[in-house]
């Protein structure tokens, strides 16, 4: 037999083969995600069961019961959930008033393109913005004071406060809410309205029975993703209240400048929770966007 | 009917007035707080002397150089990577596709303080030079782009019929590199486009990682001035909006016509 002779039979190919060299492909992107992403991640996952002698324990994960951790965690959590349901809530109405509110329709894309921008102003500006609209001499608190007469700052608010940092979070948050829910919205069609008016329901029948169980799994999935958005945040905070406030990302700040604990180990596994706490709410998002899509074309 | 018409109103002016009055004290700080305890006439003075100092633009320069340089490595390492994705090995997408989200998992002040960790002794001592610093720089901001420029990149692949045109440019005697950069790239350039301007938005402000690579840049200089000048970080602030919303409008000019589509960048 010749080799042309065995070039023209049809031959199975080995798919061992052939996988083992196309993947090679991907090599450039997995090297540098393993560099820079994966390595770093290994290396506090091992770090955190270590102790400052380098022998492995679990002491790190049960000091983060110290009182100042835990309180760390519950702050960055119930900061987390409050601007990410209020929010998710007045994003919503505001995406619902410029589509199907009656509002003229040019409210529409300037709020769209307004989104985009404040979604994205976060971080050292933002709240710079913030205080020197509601700090101390802030220009809102003076008008308030001199011109409606009221002191702000009398009744014992302030904006480099836990209060204070869930109203400049809002800023970002709820932008981000109207610019994932205005598909959405969009979404919900005329006929599925009219339908149920047809069979004599109510509008708060329609929203009880139609529009919000279609529209849930989106308004919770994002809600989700604003609670992460929030639970993350460092910059806006740090600046705010100058790294003071006790939350999770400005704890493992000051453990990183060596300010406290001067355990490396226990920083490690106080940045581990805040990766579980993370993980577990994009697997909650997920699971809410495959719901989701359930309506969607 | 006319109740209803009337509380959505109400709805959008209190968005509204949340939206604009911190933008407007923002601005009236930077005129010199002329409403302040001083009362001082408005001036433009704050807004000179930033933009004549050189320390605003050595670091606005700095972070858009590092700006520029992680789209062009970002771009490099995700097109590529989706297009044989698409091609040659679509099993590997969902696999690919949890890399590049991990990102939103890690949060940027747990990534810089891995790379930190692993990135500050021997046997990678990276953070000894100043190169080395900015290389982890860069190399931390291109992993924050991951996430959405996969995406971005991903939908556009989508839209066009990648295996005839690759086929047509291999029996034409196009090399891979050839394919790459004169056949996929201009009619994925929509995407490419809005990911730069995003990366360039995001990387320009950023923070938290510059801060603690001890980087010369955007984010901590406003930082610091923040700390120790009244009105000038006012002007800065401004400023850095105008940037947001310059990059913003071009996204929306550029992504004109196609679906838009929700840039999630992650916390800041």
């Amino acid at each position: 037999m010749t080799v042309a002779a065995l070039r023209g039979a049809p031959e199975a190919r080995p798919a061992r083969r052939r996988f083992g060299w196309t993947w090679l492909g991907l090599v450039p992107f997995l090297i540098f995600a393993t560099a820079f992403l994966i390595v770093p991640t290994l290396y506090l996952v091992v770090g955190s069961f270590k102790n400052a002698a380098g022998e492995y324990t679990l002491q790190n994960y049960a000091d983060l019961s110290q009182p100042e951790i835990t309180n760390a965690y519950l702050t960055s959590i119930e900061i987390s959930l409050v601007t990410a349901v209020l929010g998710g809530v007045f994003g919503f109405l505001l995406a619902y008033a410029v589509i199907s509110g009656g509002l003229p329709g040019r409210f529409r894309a300037g709020l769209l393109t307004f989104s985009g921008v404040a979604s994205n102003f976060a971080g050292v500006p933002l709240a710079l913005a913030f205080v020197f609209t509601l700090g101390r001499l802030g220009f809102l608190t003076i008008f308030l004071r001199d011109i409606l007469g009221i002191d702000i700052y009398d009744n014992g608010f302030t904006i480099y406060s836990k209060l204070g940092l869930e109203i400049v979070y809002l800023y970002f948050q709820f932008p981000l809410m109207v610019l994932i829910m205005a598909p959405a919205i969009d979404g919900l069609r005329q006929e599925w309205r009219e339908a149920s008016e047809n069979m004599g329901a109510s509008s708060a029948q329609y929203w009880r029975y139609v529009a919000l169980p279609i529209l849930m799994p989106s308004i919770l999935g994002t809600m989700i993703l604003l609670f992460g958005n929030s639970f993350g945040a460092q910059a806006t905070a740090y600046q705010l209240t100058g790294g003071t406030l006790n939350i999770v990302t400005l704890l493992i700040s000051r453990q990183m400048r060596g300010d406290v604990l001067n355990n490396v180990g226990l920083g490690y596994a106080i940045a581990m929770g805040m990766v579980a706490i993370m993980a577990g709410t994009i697997l909650i998002y997920v699971w809410l966007q495959r719901r989701a899509a359930r309506w969607q074309r | 009917m006319r109740l209803t018409r009337l509380w959505w109103w109400i709805v959008f002016i209190v968005g509204f007035l949340y939206f604009f009055l911190p933008l407007l004290g923002t601005f009236e700080f930077s005129l010199g707080h002329p409403i302040g305890p001083v009362r001082a006439t408005p001036t433009l003075d704050y807004y000179a002397s930033v933009v004549g100092s050189t320390a605003f633009w050595s670091s606005l320069g700095y972070s858009f150089i590092i700006g520029v340089i992680t789209i062009v490595v970002s771009i490099g390492l995700i097109m590529p990577t989706a297009f044989w994705v698409r091609l040659r090995i679509p099993r590997a997408r969902p696999f690919v596709e949890f890399v590049t989200l991990l990102p939103f998992v890690i949060p940027p002040i747990v990534l810089v303080f891995g790379l930190i960790s692993t990135y500050s002794h021997p046997p990678f001592p990276f953070t000894y030079t100043d190169i080395g610093s900015t290389a982890l720089l860069v190399a931390a901001y291109v992993v924050l782009s991951f996430p959405y420029m996969y995406r971005a990149v991903d939908t556009g692949l989508q839209a066009i019929d990648i295996r005839s045109l690759t086929e047509a440019a291999q029996s034409m005697g196009a090399g891979w590199t050839r394919i790459l950069l004169q056949v996929i790239l201009p009619n994925v350039r929509v995407a490419l486009l809005s990911g730069a301007f995003l990366t360039l938005a995001i990387v320009i402000g950023e923070f938290t990682i510059a801060t603690f690579l001890a980087r010369p840049a955007f984010g901590p200089y406003l930082s610091l001035l923040g700390q120790t000048k009244a009105y000038e970080p006012a002007a800065v602030s401004i400023i850095s909006f105008g940037l947001t919303w310059l990059a913003m409008i071009l996204i929306a000019y550029i992504g004109r016509g196609s679906r838009t589509r929700v840039a999630v960048t992650g916390a800041r």
